[in-house]
């Protein structure tokens, strides 16, 4: 038994951990009396990939590569692959994954059973829009295969179904063919909300990649920086890939409400000096914080919550607003507040969490009662625009607003895996 | 890499973790011919898919033998040398329960055999077929269980402290030839070998990093290298370790 904690650090649990290094051997370690979950790097940030007081199933020992198809970029591999690898192989020889969240640290099956986004969701999608097929294996010891014309009901529960459907061995991706890494990137400062919503309406069409930072402190609430970009060719040298770590977890938290204040504030002032376009790398561009290596630890000794919500287009700013308010209120507020619109399509997944309208992340250090409160209010702001919060940040969302949330669970229920139980699984779903 | 010509690079037991690590570093950085050397016929094609994507520039081939049979170890390493190697990387183990290797002395000779004797017939074959005015490396795994026998490990450590013993000789062997020979020594990895050791919750490190500093050292050519690099002094430590003080250690 080993303490495992997740992304957001809130609590180390005792585990027991079982690798995986074989895809043939899988379906002899997993059985049905003693319930695990597939775990791969951890970046989730609450209890989706943790199983306390249980075992976990480690994929990082499957992280083999199958094969390539170079007529129609098809890469089969392995579901403990980490996107980086891909990027680091493929993007030199002009193949990209289509999509990619804000960190490439992170495994095949975790992107699949999270589904998730990236800066280009209105023009790619999630994650699970470029899986051609995924390999499951049951506790029961059945293999199971789907894809979007392969059992699509299997298919659509396991992609951002959590891990819970079966343990995810390999899968066939999409890869999207690219120039090179380099994108030509704008960067315009807004004052409030009705500019953000024009800037990203206005964007849409013709930028892949769209997000933002909002100042969620300052009072002046409601200002950020909208960052844009698109893929160009440019034949400049690769800056020298470079990370420094946290090097340990200070005794407390440093991201209390003056030095955040304080950051907020320097941020948007020294990004709003440096607006306008310019070639950028692309790892700067959509994974800033992959440079620093266990930056959770920041947040000290009790961890932090991110709580990341989606809300309809039609109630989506007031939502945001009423949200930014609060937090303003509560003197909470985080370093990396992010508010970024979704394209106009629903995931395939049953329980993926995109959707069409505006989407708030934001990280608040554990701060016991008060933290809670806050997000009491938050909650009540999503439920009433009819919107969800997003499991693989989550380690607290109430039962109702789960399942206010995603309807379709109850479909969903019909596909788990009976030998496979998280803590979310418990929490949100009873098993 | 850019003017780098093309090495010819042999893997030993290229289905072990550390050696696939090594394997993929080499297939990535450009193109490089490598043979890969197992029991395992199967696996040792999943490896080989897996490098083929990794390195497409790469030529991959598979030899399967017996690791003891030591006609069958003269025939193929004599076939494989008939081109010119650049890099040998000898890399096998099995780690079985100490308890167990006291109680059954079939599993014991096993152990000694597969990481010990087997290594250095191996290691002994592609000596003798490397020509000593080409530049080349023969590199050995052992490990810090070699460096000095303790209760809970020591029928496995004897059959790596062989290997210490093995290199050194050869090592001055081949002084003043373009031949260098290395000898890699990592701590407890992240490896299908030491999964019992992660589920008892030890900290293990990762495969990849070891891979890393085996092929550093390969690069350099140094003698004895600890993977991660902490081990050198803990090593060293223990060793001196007066054996009043050792023997009271439960390790």
């Amino acid at each position: 038994m080993k303490p495992v904690s997740s992304w957001g650090r809130l609590d180390a649990h005792f585990h027991q951990l079982v690798g995986l290094y074989d895809a043939g051997s899988v379906g002899d370690i997993l059985s049905r009396k003693n319930p695990g979950i597939a775990y791969g790097m951890g970046r989730s940030y609450g209890d989706v990939c943790l199983n306390p007081g249980g075992l976990l199933w480690v994929t990082t020992g499957l992280d083999r590569f199958i094969a390539f198809d170079e007529e129609t970029g098809v890469l089969t591999c392995e579901a403990g692959v980490l996107l980086e690898e891909i990027q680091k192989i493929f993007i030199p020889r002009g193949w990209t994954l289509p999509v990619t969240p804000g960190t490439l640290q992170i495994t095949v099956g975790g992107a699949i059973a999270n589904d998730v986004h990236g800066k280009n969701h209105h023009v790619e999608g999630s994650f699970g829009d470029h899986v051609r097929r995924v390999r499951l294996i049951r506790t029961d010891g059945e293999t199971i295969e789907a894809g979007p014309e392969l059992q699509p009901d299997w298919f659509a529960a396991t992609v951002g179904g959590m891990g819970l459907t079966g343990v995810i061995v390999d899968a066939d991706i999409r890869l999207k063919p690219i120039k090179g890494p380099w994108l030509d990137a704008e960067t315009i400062p807004y004052e409030n909300l009705d500019e953000f919503f024009e800037l990203a309406d206005a964007s849409e069409a013709e930028w892949e990649h769209t997000v933002s930072w909002v100042d969620g402190l300052s009072g002046k609430f409601g200002r950020g920086i909208f960052l844009r970009a698109n893929p160009v060719e440019a034949f400049q040298r690769e800056p020298r890939a470079w990370a420094v770590s946290v090097p340990f977890t200070p005794p407390f938290s440093l991201a209390n409400p003056l030095a955040m204040r304080c950051f907020n504030s320097a941020y948007y002032e020294f990004r709003k000096r440096r607006a306008g376009r310019s070639v950028t790398h692309c790892d700067a561009f959509l994974y800033p914080l992959d440079c620093i290596r266990e930056w959770n630890r920041i947040y000290g000794p009790s961890g932090f919550f991110q709580y990341q919500l989606v809300v309809p287009r039609e109630t989506g700013k007031d939502a945001v607003q009423a949200a930014l308010n609060e937090i303003v209120l509560a003197q909470e507020g985080s370093f990396l507040a992010v508010l970024k619109t979704f394209g106009a399509r629903d995931a395939l997944g049953m329980m993926s969490f995109p959707r069409p309208g505006v989407t708030l992340a934001m990280d608040f250090p554990s701060r016991g009662e008060r933290t809670q409160r806050l997000f009491e209010k938050l909650d009540a702001i999503v439920k009433n625009a009819g919107g969800r919060l997003y499991p693989a940040k989550d380690a607290r969302m109430p039962k109702a607003l789960f399942e206010a949330g995603y309807p379709r669970v109850e479909e969903f229920l019909k596909y788990r895996d009976a030998g496979i139980s998280s803590g979310l699984s418990r929490r949100l779903m009873g098993i | 890499m850019e003017e780098e010509e093309r090495r010819r690079i042999v893997v030993v037991g290229a289905t072990s973790a550390i050696a696939g690590h090594c394997a993929r570093i080499w297939a990535q950085r450009g193109p490089t011919d490598l043979v890969l050397v197992g029991r395992d016929a199967a696996k040792l094609e999943h490896v080989a898919s897996d490098l083929r994507v990794r390195g497409s520039a790469s030529d991959i081939r598979i030899v399967q033998l017996d690791f003891l049979d030591t006609e069958e170890i003269a025939s193929t390493v004599a076939s494989i040398a008939q081109e010119p190697i650049d890099i040998v990387l000898i890399a096998h183990g099995a780690l079985p329960l100490q308890d167990a290797c006291q109680t059954d002395l079939a599993l014991c000779r096993e152990t000694l055999e597969v990481n010990g004797v087997s290594p250095v017939l191996f290691a002994e074959a592609f000596a003798g077929a490397m020509d000593e005015n080409r530049e080349a490396t023969i590199a050995l795994i052992g490990s810090v269980a070699g460096d000095r026998g303790r209760k809970s490990n020591y029928v496995y450590g004897s059959a790596k402290g062989l290997i210490d013993r093995y290199a050194q000789g050869l090592q001055h062997r081949f002084y003043g030839t373009k031949i260098r020979v290395v000898l890699v020594k990592p701590g407890p990895t992240d490896t299908p070998m030491t999964a019992r050791l992660r589920a008892e919750g030890a900290s293990l490190a990762p495969a990849a990093g070891v891979a890393r500093r085996i092929v550093n050292a390969i690069d350099k050519g140094r003698g004895v290298v600890y993977a991660p690099c902490h081990w050198s002094l803990v090593m060293r430590a223990l060793r001196c370790l007066p054996d009043f003080v050792f023997y009271r250690l439960n390790i």
